[in-house]
């Protein structure tokens, strides 16, 4: 999409009232299950072709009614996923510069060799014999992974970032204990995702926030202070999620090794340094990937993700199971009770089967169309997009919008909104609204917490250099509105399927399913 | 400059100068310690053309034997239902398949419907108060239930789960208690099927440790479990009653929200999701409204807009690890949204009526199925439970069932799961599966295949490939 188209979006200000509305906003939201008419179906069942034979099922079993599913035929029912579908913003159709969320392009290969039969109909407990191209994949992809991280033990198994953190801490518990020591309490970063501090409380330990420096990073000084024979690891983002570069990472391995504790990588940021720097060579012990950011696995509107986790030498005996193993003959097993080496004294599994395969084979995917010079290259671009973006959106509204630290960024940033709050009248959040209006997802808003009016932006490195500027004009063009009225922006959105949504009413009086 | 980036040349010197810096290299140097600078690039092979990348991963398909390649039986967990080609349309659907969590509900309100559709659709079917829209799959959806449970009851530090648990289930729920500091006790059974009387003795003794009676229905060996009785004899000790249910077989089995199960959990795979090596595909979880802010994950409602229209947004968000941090009911943060679509576009394709058909269908066949293996010399019931859509039969004493299911493959027929796997006291044992995609003659050429595998096995054949299963674990 051209500059031109994306800031042809109407923007002026549409009255309010409903003679007004746009088409979508004049449909009425109904439900599949208000829709449709007994009778309809959509379902043949196929013909019974055993005998039939009564009370199978004893009648205390039996479900009394049944489940008030809708009755609808295929076309109602394909025209109504595909009407609600386009009242969705999505990565195809427009920028989406969610910081922290890496909204790169989903290559449409992807999606088409994990449809492949031998991929898609596998079932995961297809004898390993017979699924060797599918043990394959995954062992290249460990290898890829751990060439990336810079650490040499891969587990895929985790379905998503926050349950990679979980897998990192229950290793790392597991570590602890067999060396006869009980610790309770992780260390992390108050620009933590909040995932971070949830995985702490449930894998058992306490969590000690340590405070940031001003230059962005973790607060040295702080972190010793903290850093006591208690404490059984610190978790960190690294770029963190101001997108700073930690620039003491090396004397913090440092600290924390001291203690006997491990690092942990929340790798959630790892597009800003695939082929540039490796959570392994910076001394972390742990890492998790986020298959459905840095490698490109569609998002889906809230998952499937993906959130393998790699490891160094002395935590990967503790490692989930099942584990990938390349034997002798050069063919792959897959083990629940592997005597030595990754998995020998593992903590169990942490769910069913391999893990998400699906996204294996589209990450896998990736790697392979990249190769290391284009997952290196990818790093580079999307970090010069955001230097790029970040210093046309300071030239053009630097005085209403600074950055919160430091001077340049990785592969994302956050600006601030106070100075915006105080002097235009509008907050962040209704910048945010009003991009809606002009065809763009906002960026992050209100994370990381210790940043006041927080904006974080992350354009990624699929976008054109266009869209960049058309995004930096838009958000310009907002605060110049906003300083003649900040009515405007404050009453925002007016284009989208619906205007702003009464959030507390929602959760005060909730109504969480269609009454029947 | 890969296909997938977009900065040419010229365009990079016109950043890198709004930036103000003569090179990239500038701004890493100036953030990056040189220490931790990797120096040589990445050991990985060059990058490959689309075409080329395809036929790779084309060639690592066919070294899979999937269910379009031999008639198929196995379950255990996860289903070979036919999966409608509305489905794979709609989740191909970029406005599904790519945006992010609904964070902007204005710009999201087709996903944060299809969660609330979703929502109601899950309620339906437990026959629970509420429903979230998501969790990763099945056995963690059971490990995220007994939190709830210690969220509930944090003095009682014990659950009591049934021996026919699924052991992914029952292993994921020990892992996590690590961390949640409880412990697990196993219930025995008796006759294939939860032992309601040595429940009672459990209870009897200690029930006041007891945050949670944790079965599944149909339980792992096929077989209906007596959910009151169970709920009723944890909830005379205070404890709750968790249910991991195949949702399939709740279109013909009573709800379990109306057997006094207080959460109930499940894996959501047959819904319209594809069988892919395990994942990804859907966790259900659904509780009675006395546990609504302690459910883990995101939640759909229904609201207005500024101009009183009807909308949704992700709601009572105070239980998240966005808001709540280190006292999250739960730390999950993406879950599986485009999967959880697929169960509701699934349902509604299979319809009121459908629902029904296909489980009256599943318990005929799968009637047949049993019968005609038990005809078979020397092949026994596991059990004699009623069933719905998969059962366990024992093999003829001294055969070893990963040769004879090794045996069956060569044949082009997947008999199902070698329960020995999982249990020592099952060894011996069968877990076959059907689905609708299954007919009588599929169920007739098992039959013949198994058969003969087990004539075959006695008479000293064995499988080129080996016994079926990990290399390692039969040499061990
Ligand atoms: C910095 C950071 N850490 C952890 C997570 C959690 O990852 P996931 O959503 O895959 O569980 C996210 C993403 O939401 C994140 O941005």
């Amino acid at each position: 999409m051209s500059a031109v188209d994306q800031t042809v979006v109407a923007y002026e200000r549409p009255p309010a009232d409903a003679s007004s509305a746009t088409p979508m906003q004049r449909e009425r939201a109904v439900t599949i299950f208000e829709k449709g008419q007994e009778g309809r179906r959509a379902f043949e069942a196929p013909a019974l072709d055993v005998p039939e034979v009564e009370g199978l099922i004893p009648a205390s079993a039996r479900r009394a009614e049944p489940a008030r599913l809708p009755n609808v035929s295929e076309p109602e029912l394909v025209r109504h996923y595909v009407r609600l579908s386009r009242r969705n913003f999505d990565l195809d159709s427009g920028f989406y510069p969610l910081g922290s969320c890496t909204m790169k392009h989903n290559p449409r290969l992807h999606e088409r060799v994990t449809a492949l039969s031998g991929h898609a109909r596998l079932h995961p407990l297809q004898d390993p014999k017979r699924a060797q191209g599918a043990l394959e994949l995954m062992y290249n992809l460990e290898r890829s992974l751990g060439e990336v991280a810079g650490l040499p033990h891969v587990c895929l198994q985790p379905s998503a970032g926050s349950h990679g953190e979980l897998a990192g801490l229950l290793v790392t518990r597991a570590y602890h204990e067999a060396r006869g020591d009980h610790r309770t309490k992780v260390l992390a970063p108050d620009t933590a995702h909040g995932t971070n501090p949830a995985t702490v409380t449930i894998a058992g330990y306490e969590v000690v926030p340590v405070k940031t420096s001003p230059d962005g990073g973790v607060d040295v000084e702080d972190l010793r202070a903290k850093a006591d024979s208690q404490v059984a690891c610190l978790m960190l983002t690294n770029p963190n999620t101001l997108g700073v570069f930690d620039p003491n990472i090396e004397e913090i391995a440092k600290i924390v090794h001291g203690v006997e504790a491990t690092l942990y990588n929340d790798g959630a940021n790892l597009n800003a340094v695939m082929g540039i720097s490796r959570p392994g060579d910076m001394g972390f012990d742990i890492v998790h990937y986020n298959l459905h950011k840095s490698f490109t696995q569609p998002h889906g509107g809230g998952g499937p993700g993906s959130g393998p986790i790699a490891v160094s030498d002395r935590i990967a005996p503790y490692l989930p199971v099942p584990v990938i193993q390349k034997l002798a003959d050069g063919t792959f097993d897959l083990t629940s009770t592997p005597t030595d080496g990754p998995g020998s004294k593992t903590i169990g599994k942490l769910r069913g089967f391999q893990g998400n395969y699906g996204c294996f084979v589209r990450s896998y995917a990736y790697i392979c169309s990249l190769g290391g010079p284009g997952l290196q290259d990818a790093s580079e671009t999307a970090v010069l997009n955001a230097n790029y973006l970040l210093a046309r959106l300071q030239e053009l509204v630097g005085d209403r919008l600074p950055l919160a630290f430091g001077e340049r960024c990785m592969h994302e940033f956050v600006l601030s909104g106070t100075v915006m709050k105080r002097e235009v009248g509008i907050r962040i959040l209704d910048l945010a609204k009003r991009l809606l209006d002009h065809g763009f997802h906002p960026p992050t808003v209100y994370f990381p917490l210790l940043v006041d009016e927080a904006l974080l932006i992350e354009p990624t490195e699929t976008e054109t250099k266009e869209t960049l500027d058309a995004f930096a004009e838009a958000v310009a063009d907002i605060i110049r509105e906003a300083e003649e009225d900040p009515s405007i922006a404050q009453s925002a959105p007016y284009t989208t399927p619906v205007r702003r949504l009464d959030e507390a009413t929602a959760a005060k009086r909730p109504v969480l399913r269609q009454p029947l | 400059m890969s296909r997938y980036t977009a900065v040419t040349d010229t365009d990079r010197a016109a950043m890198l100068d709004a930036i103000g810096v003569g090179s990239l290299e500038e701004i890493f140097e100036a953030q990056i310690p040189a220490g931790v600078r990797l120096q040589g690039g990445l050991d990985l092979p060059d990058g490959l053309p689309e075409q080329d990348v395809y036929a790779h991963l084309l060639e690592l398909s066919k070294k899979n034997t999937s269910a379009e390649d031999e008639i198929t039986f196995l379950g255990a967990g996860m289903y070979d239902h036919y999966i409608p080609a509305a489905i794979d349309m709609l989740l191909g659907r970029s406005e599904f398949l790519t945006p992010y969590t609904p964070y902007q509900p204005e710009v999201s309100q087709g996903g944060l419907q299809v969660m609330f559709e979703y929502q109601t659709a899950i309620c339906e079917l437990t026959g629970l108060d509420v429903s979230n829209a998501s969790v990763y799959e099945g056995p963690s959806a059971v490990a995220a239930a007994g939190y709830l449970a210690k969220l509930a009851s944090p003095k009682r530090p014990r659950y009591l789960v049934s021996g026919a648990l699924h052991p992914d289930s029952r292993q994921t729920l020990e892992t996590l208690s690590v961390g949640y500091g409880t412990e697990v006790v196993e219930i025995p059974l008796k006759d294939g099927v939860t032992d309601v009387d040595a429940l009672r003795e459990l209870l009897a003794d200690g029930g006041d440790q007891v945050s949670a009676v944790i079965f599944q229905q149909p339980n792992f060996l096929g077989a209906i479990e007596d959910v009151q009785a169970i709920s009723d004899l944890a909830h005379e000790q205070g404890a709750l009653s968790i249910c991991q249910a195949d949702p399939i077989a709740l279109g013909v089995l009573e709800a379990p929200g109306n057997q006094g199960v207080d959460v109930c959990v499940g894996e959501g795979q047959a819904l319209g999701n594809r069988l892919d090596f395990g994942g990804p595909s859907f966790g259900f979880f659904a509780a009675t409204n006395a546990h609504i802010r302690r459910m883990p994950g995101r939640i759909a409602g229904e609201t207005t807009d500024a101009d009183g229209r009807r909308g949704f947004v992700l709601t009572l968000q105070t239980r998240e690890q966005h808001i709540r941090r280190e006292k999250a009911t739960s730390n999950i943060c993406t879950s599986q949204a485009l999967n959880a679509l697929a169960g509701v576009v699934y349902l509604s394709w299979l319809g009121r009526d459908g629902l029904v058909e296909l489980g009256e269908l599943l318990i005929q066949r799968t009637h047949y199925a049993r019968e005609t293996l038990t005809a078979i010399e020397g092949v026994t019931a596991l059990h004699g439970q009623p069933v719905v859509r998969e059962f366990a039969i024992s093999l003829p004493d001294g055969v070893d069932v990963g040769e004879v299911i090794a045996l069956a493959q060569d044949r082009g027929v997947n008999p199902g799961f070698d329960l020995g796997r999982v249990r020592d006291d099952w060894k011996g044992g069968l877990l076959v599966a059907l689905t609708e995609q299954r007919s009588r003659s599929d169920i007739d050429r098992l039959a013949e295949v198994l058969d003969e595998s087990i004539r075959a096995y006695q008479g000293g054949e064995r499988s080129p490939l080996g016994r079926s299963g990990s290399t390692q674990e039969v040499a061990a």
